[in-house]
């Protein structure tokens, strides 16, 4: 516990450092890297041997706010959200301090570095709060933080944009919480999480709902994504890694708690997260295959793999409320898994994708190409993180999808849930979903790093320095690691497992009844390919030693001339996809025709609007706005009035308490 | 896990190839043709061993990577393939993700070499490839569930052996349209007519050849010997949800699914016979059927 405390204040300390120092960049980014990384390592440590221990810590003070005292605690479920917060956010540090050399003396480093520092402490707060009004003051520092972040680059008008969307949105979601949090203060006379009990279910349902939107508008549940397709990819790349692997991670962990405090879940509960689950995780990377924008589609797919994981928690919420204990325990482990891995491969991908823009300078994906020879390291560690997130064998993401399915298959059995539909909802999606994403990092890796280059961006790339290569070296091997350890990776959940679903550590997955730990076969079968991998490789160097081997120009199919801008596209890779699902997507083509006997020349491109903020909440707000017009005189830009108004509103509340007394 | 499934996979490796070699004899009997040596694609593979190799000064590591990690995933998947009625060398409750998820694998690393070429004809077919397969997938997966339910089990060699007469008495409405969606999705996965071609190389409406155009040598021989398994792996569990006897004496059982899977490569030789490619756009709806069928098994299961 004392470490995590330390954490947090050297996170703070460095943060203030670096803000100071800003005249001077390179102390600043020294500071800012130093104080995150040395947070990490000693971070890491309790929250490492929590997992493996199972036990819990707590941390009380008291404090001058009303409702409950400062307290904060580390169990096994805020462990399992720690490591990633820890690894990931040092690693980005790393990454973060030779990423922004660019820029030095033309933006404020000290202040990114002040915000991300700070974003690191808020995030480790928001995990170990025990108190409803600490929680909720660590959610808004976060958002605040990444708000500053995202605008970094504020002359641009996108990046602006999308701030102010994600400011938007993540003060609608912080506004549901705040009701949250008072209505649960309500029924327990106090913000403490540990005075929250049993309660009516009314309010329990309520509560549910309103943490489902406040928490599911910063996870990125669909519909409520619109703002992360826009403010991942506007970040620069290290902090999208923090953003999209983190910090989107802290809507879930919200969830997560409140399963655990509102304890006793309905059926529906389940049914909801499921269904939310589907349309995120099918919508979500249906989306990210018609991106151009190699960031953009990064950032759709994190909606998807929220679906993924809100498919576990709902399979486990269906578990428990069906009296089905070990389907809860499988989907609440699949879900936790899946978080940790999804930290890991998107905060890898996302670094990758930086190390292109940042040695191209482009980040359309039909702008690329033959990157791998180019950038070897790069192309190995995003391999790698592709093939994990598309959920194949051999890596981790394999592994957390593997035990929502085995869960959802076990609920489908006849001796399994009294209503199998939507485990069968589960395993349907979940493969069409792993289709679409296996097709979606096939476009991803391929059209960026396969292939000749498309443009002269892409011919003069050049690898990343050893502090940008290293960050993903260590998360591609983690990948790999999670992937063959899966057993033990597993098994160290089982702590958290057990709190989400009510049993002690050493009753999960007993009912499975085997002999051997868990998933121990699909480790044998993922150590036998690699051998066999080994093997073959092996013997056709053995078969191809005196013999000729040469290298010629790829087959043109006869054709003389070929130009690397020949090369088939990504928008065409995906073309089947973005015209099967037309209907969702409605892409809009802009296209000139060559016409006549000497044409001009022609063009078309394409472009995928997100259909639910051009549909829904685009005209929704531009209603909003114009009921709220009739109210703009109150805001003229007289300070004395304003002023006025703040005493007014002080005196209403002061006459309003005193008649309460 | 015991030396009869270890005896059973060997028996695998060494006829996978003669499977293909079947469809095509029966494809060019029933054309009127001699056709091809039931061997042929023994002697080809043995031929292309022999050869050096010719690479793209386009292509990368990827490129060479593929071939062996793509009969690696394939190998994976034998040794979760059950032998009939026969359990596989390694078995465990899910395992039937993992056999999906390991001929993911392989398409994975098949289409990352295509598109490692730069040719728009090798993009062409990886496109279209994930397209379809991305449909397959769910249907496959779908089936496998309603078996899963059908017999109260959950890995590969529980399931299909556990597939009886009682079995077929009980649900065989069911189990016929899970069998007729698998087929769909085994002549959809294995490069067979009516979805793909697989005598022409070069046409714009190829599909998985194109995919391959330029390997050659060594490289070739381990994606033809990885089609083979490939084919093998899906018929297998075709031909065990197709036969529901079970003797219990090995030798006896391995006859009965050895014969059943001629009895396959035959059939799918008559389908390639009677039937034209599909064009190219309809071939999603055929998938979608495919996909239809299986949810409806599915539905007619749990009821």
């Amino acid at each position: 516990m004392s470490l995590v405390l330390i954490a947090i204040g050297l996170l703070v300390a460095s943060a203030l450092a670096a803000f100071l120092l800003a005249r001077a960049p390179r102390l600043a980014t020294l500071c800012g890297v130093g104080g995150a990384m040395l947070a990490g390592l000693a971070g890491l440590i309790p929250s490492l041997r929590i997992l493996l221990t199972g036990a819990n810590e707590s941390f009380v003070m008291p404090w001058s706010m009303p409702g409950g005292s400062l307290h904060i605690g580390l169990d096994a479920v805020s462990a399992v959200f720690l490591i990633p917060i820890f690894l990931i956010t040092a690693l980005a540090a790393l990454y973060g301090g030779s990423y922004l050399r660019p820029f030095w003396g033309k933006r404020a480093i000290g202040f990114s570095w002040f915000c991300f520092n700070l974003l690191t402490a808020c995030l480790i707060l928001v995990v170990v709060a025990r108190n409803g009004l600490l929680f909720l003051m660590a959610w808004e520092g976060m958002s605040l933080a990444s708000f500053f972040l995202v605008v970094f680059e504020h002359d641009k008008k996108e990046a602006r944009e999308a701030g102010w969307l994600y400011l938007v949105a993540t003060h609608l979601g912080a506004a549901f919480l705040l009701i949250f949090f008072a209505l649960l203060a309500r029924e327990a006379h106090s913000f403490d999480f540990d005075c929250i009990g049993a309660m009516p279910q009314t309010i329990a349902n309520a509560a549910f709902l309103l943490a489902v939107i406040g928490f599911g508008t910063k996870a990125g549940f669909m519909p409520l994504h619109v703002w992360l397709p826009e403010a991942h990819p506007a970040a620069p790349s290290h902090v999208s890694a923090v953003l999209s692997g983190i910090m989107i991670k802290t809507g879930i962990y919200g969830l997560v708690r409140t399963l655990i405090l509102l304890g006793n879940p309905p059926v529906w509960w389940g049914w909801t997260l499921v269904g939310i689950g589907l349309s995120s995780g099918i919508l979500g990377v249906v989306y990210a295959l018609a991106q151009h924008d190699l960031k953009r589609l990064l950032a759709y797919c994190s909606v998807e793999n929220i679906g993924i994981i809100a498919l576990g928690l709902g399979l486990g919420v269906l578990g428990l409320s069906m009296g089905h204990p070990l389907v809860a325990q499988l989907g609440f482990g699949g879900a936790l898994l899946h978080v940790v891995n999804h930290a890991l491969f998107k905060g890898l991908l996302f670094l990758g994708a930086g190390a292109v823009a940042h040695s191209t300078g482009t980040r359309d994906m039909d702008r690329l190409g033959g990157l791998a020879k180019i950038m070897p390291w790069t192309a190995l560690t995003f391999i790698i993180g592709s093939a994990a997130i598309a959920g194949l064998p051999p890596l981790n993401g394999f592994v957390g999808e593997f035990l929502v399915y085995y869960g959802a298959l076990i609920a489908c059995l006849p001796g399994g849930m009294a209503n199998p539909l939507p485990a069968v909802g589960i395993v349907a999606g979940l493969a069409l979903i792993g289709g679409l994403a296996a097709a979606c990092f096939a476009k991803a890796f391929g059209i960026v790093f396969l292939g000749e280059p498309r443009t002269d961006a892409a011919r003069q790339a050049h690898e990343c320095g050893w502090s940008m290569r290293l960050p993903m070296i260590i998360l591609a091997a983690a990948c790999v690691l999670i992937g063959f350890g899966a057993p033990w990776a597993v098994a160290a959940l089982k702590p958290a497992i057990a709190d989400l679903a009510g049993v002690p550590a050493a009753q999960v997955f007993s009912a499975t009844g085997r002999s051997m730990m868990l998933l121990m076969e699909v480790t044998i079968g993922f150590a036998a390919a690699a051998g066999v991998v080994v093997l073959l490789g092996f013997i056709r160097r053995r078969l191809l030693k005196n013999r000729p081997v040469r290298f010629a120009p790829t087959w043109g199919c006869g054709y003389a001339a070929p130009t690397p801008r020949m090369q088939y596209t990504g928008s065409s890779f995906a073309l089947w996809f973005v015209d099967a699902f037309r209907w969702i997507l409605r892409t809009e083509r802009h296209r000139s025709l060559p016409q006549g006997y000497f044409p001009d020349a022609a063009f078309m491109t394409t472009e995928t609007p997100d259909g639910f903020r051009e549909l829904i909440f685009r005209p929704v707000f531009a209603q909003i706005r114009w009921a709220l017009a009739s109210l703009r005189w109150i805001q003229h830009g007289r300070l004395q009035v304003y002023i006025l108004y703040i005493a007014a509103t002080l005196v209403a509340l002061l006459i309003w308490y005193a008649s309460c007394l | 896990m015991n030396a009869i499934s270890w005896i059973h996979m060997a028996v695998a490796l060494v006829l996978a190839p003669l499977l293909l070699g079947a469809i095509n004899r029966t494809k060019a009997r029933i054309a009127g043709r001699a056709g091809a040596p039931l061997l042929q694609l023994y002697f080809d593979l043995w031929k292309l061993l022999r050869k050096g190799a010719v690479y793209s000064r386009a292509t990368t590591w990827v490129f060479r990577a593929g071939p062996p990690i793509g009969l690696a995933a394939v190998l994976g998947a034998l040794l979760l393939t059950p032998f009939g009625k026969s359990g596989a060398v390694l078995a465990f409750g899910g395992d039937l993700v993992l056999f999906a998820y390991w001929l993911g694998l392989m398409r994975f690393v098949t289409v990352l070499a295509a598109l490692d070429t730069g040719s728009s004809f090798e993009g062409m077919g990886a496109g279209r490839e994930v397209f379809f397969s991305a449909l397959a997938e769910p249907a496959f997966l779908l089936g496998m569930l309603g078996l899963a339910r059908a017999t109260d089990a959950l890995s590969l060699s529980t399931i299909l052996p556990g597939i009886s007469a009682a079995t077929w008495l009980a649900a065989g409405p069911a189990l016929a349209l899970i069998a007729a969606a698998w087929l769909v999705v085994l002549l959809a996965e294995n490069a067979r007519i009516p979805v793909d071609d697989p005598n022409t190389h070069l046409e714009l409406t190829m599909i998985h050849e194109v995919m391959v155009l330029d390997h050659g040598g060594p490289d070739l021989a381990l994606i033809l010997y990885g089609a083979a398994l490939k084919l093998w792996v899906m018929s297998a569990l075709l031909v065990s949800l197709l036969t529901p006897i079970r003797y219990g004496v090995a030798w006896q059982d391995a006859l009965v699914f050895l014969g059943g899977m001629l009895i396959l490569a035959v059939g799918i030789g008559l389908i390639e016979g009677a039937m034209a490619r599909l064009r190219l756009t309809r071939v999603p709806q055929l998938l979608m059927g495919a996909l239809a069928l299986a949810a409806l098994a599915l539905m007619l299961i749990i009821k």
